[in-house]
């Protein structure tokens, strides 16, 4: 397995819409934040102290116990397209992808786990997985931890914990997040409740992309904002109770609008679908939008033959660097709109969705 | 280049639109661009983590500043001043969270709403005190957990596991 490989396969095992709760739940994913100790953070290090952190890590990297299932790559040596599609996977930050000299990134073959190298932190060690498995990705997470912990002098002291460059991160170093699609809520505006509730109890929302991003389709991200003074299965815990009630309230709101209004809901769906199946130009704001009703239709069983997948799948493979990965060249922005509306139709064609009779 | 719209001051702000795939171009000064509207959405965000973290730090405003202000103090490893970590919102290395250990515990406590670390611990550092401390501590929990629910062989282990610990620690 190679970045070859990664970058070439669209569908990632976190796209494959299975685990736990995951009509509603995207994916789950944790963070863990650690640095090396007496090593300047990397936004104030010099080149030397940097180099020195790639070569340490990447050694610590050949040396873990299935280390043939992970590779080790200098972001300097990565095209600036290919570093695009691994934002658009979810496997380094947009921040990551630039002013990459001495960053690196480590990848496991199944992309559920990657490693930023010098991002804000000297290392980020990410697990990623479908549906609600926030404890599951901790317990891998937690694993690759220790496998560094072994070869690299990590910066921690007992009162604090793991120390991190902004103090915001500090003590767990965790941040562990649930991506959550909630139609339902939005279609009978209850959103800006809910991000107010969510808040309340110590959780962050934000949009698909991470810090600053717009919630597109109706997709949002739940997490924790506290990592110091409780441990990592409290903040996990309290992550998944929340959301939980979240996830509750999303489906009332679905069974609310399938018993009153049952009409223009069916309308509305196939009306997406119609424009998704036939439109010759599309931004990937409005296909966003647009097949977020059309998940919303297959989970409430409006529309039939198609899987709830496609939503996460399209998500990824429509974004520009997909798309231009796809084409094999670079596109200009009215070219990406009209490829990502042939691709929508294509892969809309070929599941063929029919109408359930009502 | 001047700017199009007064033709007397040099352009200095550049805008391409594209709408609808047809590219428009615009160049004005800094002037002509702020009376058009054109500059708002280049504002730099004002609210962020940076400068709320200063304005904290500044008197009168909540966090006690004084070791702050007297402190001209310098991490020994890495050279950054606290004046620095206010500026930068980020720290320079691990040896600052001892060197401004006084500083940061306001902040520390005002983000976190606590000042110690009760998680994860290095693989290396599991034989030390304080963390088998706090390891007795949750075992003796899980046991009053344990007896609650009447698991009972679970609490048996528990009980022994916590004696074999407290005869360790000399407790």
């Amino acid at each position: 397995m190679s970045l070859r490989d990664i970058i070439s396969k669209t569908m990632s095992e976190w796209m494959k819409g299975t685990g736990p709760e995951s009509d509603i739940v995207i994916g789950s994913r944790v963070r863990l934040a650690r640095n090396l100790s007496g090593i300047p953070f990397p936004a104030v290090a010099s080149d030397e102290s940097l180099r020195r952190v790639v070569e340490l890590v990447e050694r610590a990297t050949k040396q873990l116990e299935s280390a043939d299932r992970y590779e080790f790559v200098r972001l300097s040596e990565v095209p600036i397209l290919e570093r695009q599609l691994l934002i658009e996977k979810h496997l380094i930050s947009p921040q990551h992808a630039e002013q990459v000299k001495h960053k690196a990134v480590v990848l496991r073959d199944d992309e559920a786990v990657s490693i930023m190298v010098n991002e804000e932190d000297h290392l980020r060690i990410q697990a990623l997985f479908p549906g609600m498995q926030p404890h599951e990705a901790w317990a891998l997470c937690s694993k690759v931890d220790d496998a560094y912990d072994a070869h690299l002098p990590y910066a921690f002291n007992e009162e604090r914990g793991y120390l991190t460059a902004c103090p915001t991160n500090v003590g767990t170093g965790m941040r562990a997040s649930l991506m959550v699609h909630l139609p339902a809520l939005a279609m009978t505006r209850q959103i800006p409740r809910v991000l107010q509730i969510v808040s309340q109890f110590g959780l962050a929302v934000r949009g698909l992309y991470g810090e600053g991003t717009e919630a597109q389709g109706n997709i949002f991200q739940f997490s924790n904002q506290v990592t110091l003074g409780r441990t990592e299965e409290e903040i996990l815990q309290n992550l998944v109770d929340v959301t939980r009630q979240i996830i509750e309230q999303e489906r009332q709101a679905r069974e609310y609008v399938m018993s009153k209004n049952r009409g223009p809901l069916e309308d509305r769906v196939w009306r997406s679908y119609g424009i998704l199946s036939n439109a010759r130009s599309m931004t990937s704001q409005e296909a966003m939008q647009l097949l977020s009703d059309v998940r919303l239709g297959i989970d409430l069983g409006l529309v039939e033959g198609l899987e709830g997948r496609i939503l996460q799948e399209l998500l990824v493979t429509i974004r520009p660097a997909h798309l231009q990965r796809i084409m094999g060249r670079e596109l200009e922005a009215p070219e990406r709109d009209v490829f990502r509306a042939s691709l929508i139709r294509e892969r809309l064609k070929e599941s063929g969705a029919e109408k359930n009779s009502v | 280049m001047l700017c199009e719209e007064c033709g007397k001051r040099p352009a200095t702000v550049h805008i391409s639109k594209v709408i609808n795939g047809v590219k428009s171009e615009r160049h004005l000064c800094h002037e002509c661009a702020q009376a058009q509207g054109q500059l708002s959405f280049m504002v730099e965000p004002t609210v962020t983590f940076h400068n709320l973290l200063a304005g904290l730090f500044e008197p009168g405003k909540g966090l006690k500043t004084a070791q702050a202000v007297k402190a001209p103090s310098r991490c020994p490893n890495c050279g950054l001043t606290f004046a620095d970590f206010r500026r930068l919102g980020h720290l320079g290395c691990d040896e600052c969270y001892d060197t401004f250990h006084a500083e940061l515990e306001h902040l520390v406590k005002r983000i976190h709403g606590s000042t110690v670390h009760t998680g994860k611990v290095p693989v290396g550092r599991r034989d030390s005190a304080v963390y088998k401390q706090r390891e007795l501590e949750k075992m003796r929990a899980a046991l009053q957990q344990a007896v609650a629910k009447e698991e009972y062989e679970k609490a048996a282990e528990l009980r022994d596991a916590i004696r074999r610990l407290e005869r360790e620690l000399g407790v």
